[in-house]
């Protein structure tokens, strides 16, 4: 039962084990466990965030190819629910018209950049991909008809995942509300995803990307089609991360460049899925963790470390707050150089 | 060998397609001459980085780096010497220019000289994880920027003498940009006559050729590799120094934002040829400008337009070098 699930990739590591019940566990009773909008929206934005690293690792660690656009995909998913909600009103209608437009837009954009710059070489992909999005993150900003400009977009959700909206009193304190709806639906989808990622990466299809990524030549000349292969892999982690653009929309109700767009977040995701673990969907899920959480409690811990060094005048730049960022760059290159299978990686030899 | 003349005639050929787009003489004279400004301070920055592509395989995704470093140093340089840029003579305000320039350029080029120590050496062959750590390195550097010159933009005003514009009769053209201009074709016609008239570029283009070749005739390839990823990143910091000053602003970003367009100049030229990198700069500096005029909105995508059409037409680029 629980080998179907996990399509019979199963963690291989007890702590890796434990840490993984841990976060689906913990992630299922956070509103109960961590009332309160703002740990709310961490566990929300860890879910979808899930998502998105895992569907970068099908690029990534399981193709070996390196897209800059995937916050692209992100945002057309995210822009296009925020559209339609923004355009047709507050119903579910607005919500599957938004979810598939931005599902077709990602794909076809997918196939295009593919096709023509898989074709050549995969460093070509690498630095298209960085100039399309760029491109498009300012032509989002530009048309402010249309996306609301620099501030993005407010609307207003399906009336069912309103805080308005009460069905039942409290449970454990915890008023029923449409917001828990919201989270959980945010819950069920990201957990669908992943495993259905967990799926193709398990599949003969999965097996056959690996082979690219060890050695293109060769899956070239056992009969399998390089360029249509790698194609296909970067359209199915557009549409994810299209689908996970939809989540944030649906949570959020507010959709702007700075948390769907910008390079910030592309970086977050290559974070993620390098300190987590290269080419395993598990790294994805341990890295957007943790970077979810360093971002929101690590400027604490440095801003302790920053008021005891007040006097010394670089030394406390930098540990200053918001150079979080710059700590964990050192970690990512470090986990480039030295644990290349990242933290899962690790805990897997250890086993 | 026979030369491939084709693609330089786009650069005329763009020219005189966009005047009767754009209409008045006057108006395309201004644009012409920003365009090849822009692409000229493009090329400086792209060079370094198409020649260390095509001479070891190393695509530097961390190259904005020095292009901010270059820009940061060079404005805390201009800024120590406000009284000479604001002096009104054309030789104060140069002896400001000069060393600011000269610094931003000494200190890119050491920190290149670092940066391929620590961060390229151990990742030669390996593309993938070039790109990862070279963009960890992207991440790091503009951090550290941020670190010594705070996270505030810094304002740098052009010097007294580079201000305003030539007028011929209603003719405009500003005089940073001939500045620019000047630099770039300098710096183009130094690069070319080391690569095709000394010992030196005679190894650096058999290099990208066929670099075992010239290792097996003994010569030592690494140490010109690090020759050439250090004067890439000094000229990428010469660059950055006049790309500030032209914006008239400096943030950590400016990196990341022109290593885009150097990014589309290098596929366009085709990875490895400094002769490619010169005209797709060209090409992506007067469509910029040609079309920010006729079509403000949609400016920045007519960069990828450019792009897609050169590799339509050819897919390694203008000028395909790397055989690998």
């Amino acid at each position: 039962m629980l080998r179907s699930i996990l399509s019979d990739d199963l963690p291989r590591s007890r702590w890796l084990a434990l840490a993984l019940v841990a976060i689906l566990v913990g992630l299922a009773v956070a509103p109960f466990l961590f009332p309160g909008a703002k740990s709310l929206n961490v566990a929300a934005k860890i879910c979808v965030f899930i998502v998105l690293a895992a569907s970068f690792d099908l690029l990534l660690g399981y193709t070996g190819i390196v897209s800059f656009a995937h916050t692209m995909f992100f945002g057309i998913g995210a822009y296009g629910v925020a559209i339609s909600l923004t355009r047709m009103g507050a119903g579910w209608d607005a919500v599957a018209v938004g979810t598939v437009a931005g599902l077709v837009v990602a794909i076809v954009l997918a196939t295009v950049i593919g096709l023509f710059s898989l074709r050549v070489r995969t460093i070509f992909f690498a630095m298209i991909t960085l100039a399309v999005a760029s491109a498009f993150a300012i032509l989002a900003s530009q048309l402010s008809d249309l996306t609301g400009g620099e501030d993005g977009l407010n609307y207003r959700l399906p009336a069912v995942l309103r805080a308005s909206f009460s069905f039942g009193d409290t449970l454990f304190g915890v008023r029923l509300n449409g917001r828990l709806l919201d989270y959980y639906l945010v819950y069920v989808a990201s957990l669908v995803l992943l495993l259905l990622l967990l799926r193709i990466v398990n599949s003969p299809f999965g097996s056959v990307l690996m082979a690219i990524r060890e050695n293109p030549f060769r899956a070239e000349a056992i009969g399998y089609r390089t360029v249509v292969y790698r194609t296909m892999a970067s359209c199915i982690a557009a549409a994810t991360a299209a689908l996970a653009g939809a989540l944030l929309a649906l949570w959020s109700s507010q959709t702007n460049p700075d948390t769907t767009l910008s390079f910030d977040i592309m970086v977050d995701i290559l974070l993620m899925v390098v300190i987590g673990g290269m080419g395993t969907m598990y790294g994805a899920v341990i890295g957007a963790v943790l970077l979810v959480f360093a971002q929101n409690y690590l400027q604490d811990l440095l801003a302790i470390a920053n008021k005891a060094l007040a006097g010394v005048p670089l030394l406390a730049n930098l540990f200053h707050p918001d150079r979080w960022l710059l700590w964990l760059g050192v970690a990512f290159i470090l986990c480039v150089y030295f644990f290349p299978a990242g933290i899962v990686g690790r805990l897997r030899q250890k086993r | 060998m026979k030369r491939d003349w084709l693609p330089l005639l786009l650069i005329p050929a763009l020219m005189i397609g966009a005047l009767p787009l754009i209409g008045s003489p006057a108006s395309w004279v201004t644009l012409t001459v920003a365009g090849l400004a822009m692409g000229l301070m493009i090329f400086i920055m792209a060079s370094g980085l198409t020649l260390t592509f095509g001479l070891m395989d190393v695509l530097n995704f961390g190259h904005g780096a020095f292009i901010a470093v270059g820009a940061f140093v060079a404005a805390s340089v201009m800024l120590a010497l406000a009284p000479w840029m604001t002096a009104d003579s054309i030789w104060l305000n140069l002896a400001a220019i000069g060393p600011a320039v000269l610094a931003a350029m000494v200190v890119s080029g050491v920190l290149g000289l670092g940066f391929e120590r620590i961060i390229v050496r151990p990742v030669y062959g390996q593309h993938l994880k070039q790109i990862l750590v070279t963009t960890g390195g992207l991440i790091v550097a503009e951090q550290l920027l941020k670190v010594i010159w705070g996270p505030d933009q810094i304002t740098l005003s052009r010097p007294t003498a580079l201000r305003g514009a030539f007028l011929f009769g209603d003719v405009a053209i500003e005089k940073y940009r001939v500045l620019a201009v000047v630099v770039g074709l300098v710096v183009f016609a130094a690069l070319a006559l080391t690569l095709n008239r000394t010992r030196l570029g005679l190894l650096i283009r058999a290099g990208v050729e066929n670099g075992e070749m010239v290792e097996a005739l003994g010569y030592r390839i690494r140490r010109l590799f690090v020759g050439v990823f250090v004067v890439g990143s000094a000229l990428a910091g010469l660059g950055g120094a006049m790309w500030g000053l032209y914006q008239e602003t400096v943030t950590a970003a400016i990196g990341a934002q022109v290593a885009v367009l150097v990014f589309i100049v290098i596929i366009i030229g085709g990875l490895g040829s400094v002769g490619g990198c010169f005209v797709g700069a060209l090409l992506v500096g007067l469509t910029a400008n040609y079309i920010g005029f006729l079509a403000p909105k949609v400016a920045l995508g007519s960069n990828i337009l450019l792009m897609a059409l050169v590799l339509l037409w050819r897919p390694q680029g203008l000028y395909p070098v790397a055989k690998r």
